[in-house]
């Protein structure tokens, strides 16, 4: 199937900072899209190019085949990490003036915004000011402008910033619905538990340079340490052939909890059969590394030592 | 796509206009205008209403007290006694000044004579009694000299200038160079009030809308460029309406207060030195003529006429071109605007903090604030010299400049010039600004310098 949208060899600088270094990506129809990197990594400069914001020096990118061009502005849906709205304009009417500027018509914008508003319970607010609303609530109007116009690419950045959790999965909530609707939702995040609960695919830019892509499932595997988890009771021998224990931890009555790693060549079933042999084993389970793991890892093979420290964890 | 273009301009234009300090500033405005009026009137009237009375303590014995002429503004009162109790009695009057004649006062040599008067004598009092003296020296010197009265009374003469404007076609025109002069001076104000006015408010408009982050989400949806110019021309519906309501509410508020004074005036005109009107009487017709003063103005000709006579300002403004300065102080407002707008709308996107502003402004004010000021001294007094010409003609002075010498008569072609560098000039400044705007709009926290800005300028799109 087509991608929807293709970066190709994307390259942009800023005087001599250089923000994108030959990225290259493939977003698949109909599915989320994480798009993972530390601060200052250049994933911003990467949306601001598909939003049409900047333009790339160099490379192209592409919706549906089609080379990026002005008529796809309304297309697209963009929530900014720096979120903002006119604070002195009524909720009703700054919804109604963003979603003209991307082509809707007064009475088709009217319509979609009164059926937003109600879903998001912002109705008492719509005449109200911008600044009188809470954080949250100008949040969620600032969502609305975001897909009103019903684009087909849905970029969210930090989507979740500065929503409660009953909000928060709220918005989680109408994201996949959008998904389902048939859009694709791009989502720059650093919050690692939402990239695996929600993403179908990844994509990590690092320092300017897109590190690693694919699907969530084909990067955990790549990322397998074919290390498990053991609990049981009894003794357990601690040199073998087939496998390693990393650790160790006694438990009363003899129980422990062992983390196992395998030698090249030896399958989890080789293991499993020696268990049986030697100790009652009450739980085995592969550690298959979390996205914040490999987030981690592959941010700090990519990186000086020294600025390890700023990467941040969610 | 144009029609983001006009959603943006409508936005900027119908959020500034439906602000409460939009209407407030809409009816203050010609309020302070017709006060101002008011009081103008109030001063011309009240003017020819007091007469200073002097009395004349005349010890020349040369009768010349009594052959003092009294005048509208100035009645001699010839008193008779030791100047002591003279002095002691003008004290205790009224009248507003003592003349003292000494005796042995010659035509040879005129010295000696004082005028006391309670507090300082003001320089316009002096000169009429000086005025009035010198008269009655220089008649009695004639007549020593050997001339007869008729020769006299054919010798005096009164001249009475009344100042032509000849132009190009031959036709000619009352002038009045202090009115000619008042137009200049309040063009030159409103269009630079104009210009700092509403492009401190598209700096502002542009600073609020970085502040409030709300930029990145106008540039997903517009080019920056159209965000630019609409918020340029939305504000300048904005001033260009406010303008039209101000002109039509000072018309109004004038009017009514002119001819609120028309009787008034043409009273005092007849009976000249007719019993004054109390200040009670005054503030009556000021409350009660409100109404019915427009009806008074055109039902009564014999006032009107002679509000137009003692007024011959008016006369005087049939005389100029007005069509001329109508057009020209329109395009230079909307000219001079969207030239200092643009560059006004690129110093709010470059800078991150309103108090940053300062070092940017500065250069962008200079020559608006230096047209204004060389404007209503250099060229005012010589509207048609090469400073006056330079000035015109160079865009970032001419809109001040150019209205200044619009109401003295400016050539065709030089008007012409002057507006086709003015339009050149706007462009210029456009194309700087959407440039330093597009790179400025999404720069935060970053200490922008004159070499950064110039290095914008060439950054790709």
């Amino acid at each position: 199937m087509q991608p929807v949208l293709e970066a190709l060899n994307v390259r942009k600088t800023y005087g001599e900072h250089v923000a994108l270094n030959d990225v290259s990506l493939e977003i698949p129809d109909r599915s989320i899209y994480g798009l993972l990197g530390p601060n200052g990594a250049g994933k911003t400069s990467l949306i601001r190019i598909i939003t049409q914001i900047t333009g790339a020096d160099a490379g192209e990118i592409r919706i549906r085949g089609e080379k990026l061009a002005p008529r796809h502005i309304a297309e697209i849906g963009y929530l900014p990490e720096e979120r903002g709205l006119y604070k002195k304009m009524k909720v009703g009417e700054q919804l109604l003036y963003l979603a003209r500027l991307k082509g809707l018509s007064r009475t088709d914008a009217t319509q979609r915004i009164k059926a937003w508003v109600q879903r998001f319970d912002l109705t008492p607010w719509v005449e109200k000011n911008v600044e009188d609303l809470s954080k949250g609530m100008q949040q969620k109007v600032q969502f609305i402008a975001t897909v009103l116009h019903e684009p087909s690419i849905i970029i969210l950045d930090e989507p979740f910033s500065g929503f409660d959790p009953i909000n928060a999965n709220l918005i989680k909530d109408e994201i996949l619905a959008l998904r389902d609707k048939g859009a694709t939702i791009i989502l720059a995040t650093h919050r690692m538990e939402s990239v695996e609960e929600m993403c179908d695919n990844i994509a990590l830019i690092n320092r300017s340079r897109k590190v690693l892509d694919g699907p969530v499932s084909t990067v955990k595997d790549t990322f397998r340490t074919q290390t498990y988890s053991v609990e049981g009771k009894g003794r357990l021998m601690v040199v073998h052939p087939d496998f390693e224990v990393l650790e160790h931890h006694e438990r009363e009555n003899g129980h422990f909890h062992d983390i196992i790693r395998l030698h090249a060549g030896a399958t989890p079933n080789d293991l499993l059969r020696y268990l049986i042999g030697n100790v009652e084993v009450q739980a085995f389970r592969e550690l298959i590394p979390s996205i914040n793991e490999i987030f981690i890892r592959r941010v700090r093979e990519t990186m000086p030592e020294t600025l390890v420290e700023e990467v941040p964890v969610a | 796509m144009p029609s983001n273009f006009w959603l943006i301009a409508q936005r900027e234009y119908l959020t500034r206009v439906k602000k409460r300090s939009f209407l407030i500033m809409t009816l203050l405005v010609p309020l302070i205008v017709a006060a101002f009026g008011f009081f103008i009137v109030k001063i011309a009237t009240s003017d020819n209403d007091t007469q200073d009375v002097v009395q004349v303590l005349d010890m020349s014995g040369q009768n010349l007290g009594a052959r003092l002429i009294s005048t509208k503004q100035m009645q001699f009162k010839p008193v008779q006694g030791p100047l002591e109790t003279v002095k002691k009695d003008y004290l205790k009057s009224e009248d507003d000044g003592l003349l003292y004649l000494p005796a042995g006062l010659s035509l040879e040599a005129p010295r000696g004579v004082q005028l006391y008067a309670k507090g300082n004598v003001s320089i316009r009092k002096q000169q009429a009694v000086e005025n009035a003296l010198d008269k009655l020296f220089s008649e009695d010197k004639m007549r020593a000299s050997g001339l007869s009265q008729e020769k006299l009374d054919a010798l005096k003469t009164n001249i009475d200038v009344a100042s032509i404007n000849l132009d190009e076609t031959g036709k000619e025109k009352n002038s009045n160079a202090l009115a000619t002069s008042g137009i200049a001076y309040a063009l030159a104000i409103l269009i630079y009030l104009f210009i700092f006015m509403y492009g401190v408010q598209i700096m502002r408009g542009v600073g609020e809308e970085k502040s409030s982050r709300i930029m990145e989400v106008m540039l997903s949806s517009v080019k920056p460029f159209d965000l630019m110019m609409g918020k340029i021309v939305g504000i300048a519906g904005v001033g260009l309406t406010q303008f039209l309501l101000w002109g039509i509410l000072s018309l109004g508020a004038t009017t009514a207060v002119t001819a609120l004074f028309a009787d008034k005036l043409a009273a005092t005109a007849k009976t000249e030195a007719a019993a004054n009107p109390s200040g009670t009487e005054r503030a009556a017709n000021v409350m009660g003529g409100a109404k019915v003063a427009s009806a008074d103005a055109t039902a009564a000709p014999d006032p009107a006429a002679a509000v137009s006579e003692r007024f011959s300002v008016f006369k005087a403004l049939r005389g100029l071109p007005l069509g001329k300065i109508v057009f020209g102080f329109l395009v230079y407002f909307l000219g001079g605007y969207l030239l200092y707008g643009a560059l006004f709308g690129a110093i709010g996107a470059a800078v991150d903090d309103q108090t940053d502003t300062q070092q940017f402004m500065f250069p962008i004010t200079m020559p608006l604030l230096l047209s204004y000021l060389i404007g209503l001294s250099v060229i005012l007094r010589n509207p048609d010299g090469p400073v006056a010409f330079w000035m015109s003609m160079i865009p970032f002075t001419s809109p001040v400049a150019m209205v200044i010498r619009l109401p003295f008569g400016v050539p065709v072609w030089q008007l012409a010039l002057s507006i086709v560098l003015l339009i050149a000039g706007f462009i210029f400044t456009v194309w700087i600004a959407a440039r330093i705007y597009r790179v400025g709009v999404l720069m935060y926290g970053k200490k922008v310098t004159y070499k950064e800005l110039s290095k914008w300028l060439f950054y790709k799109g």
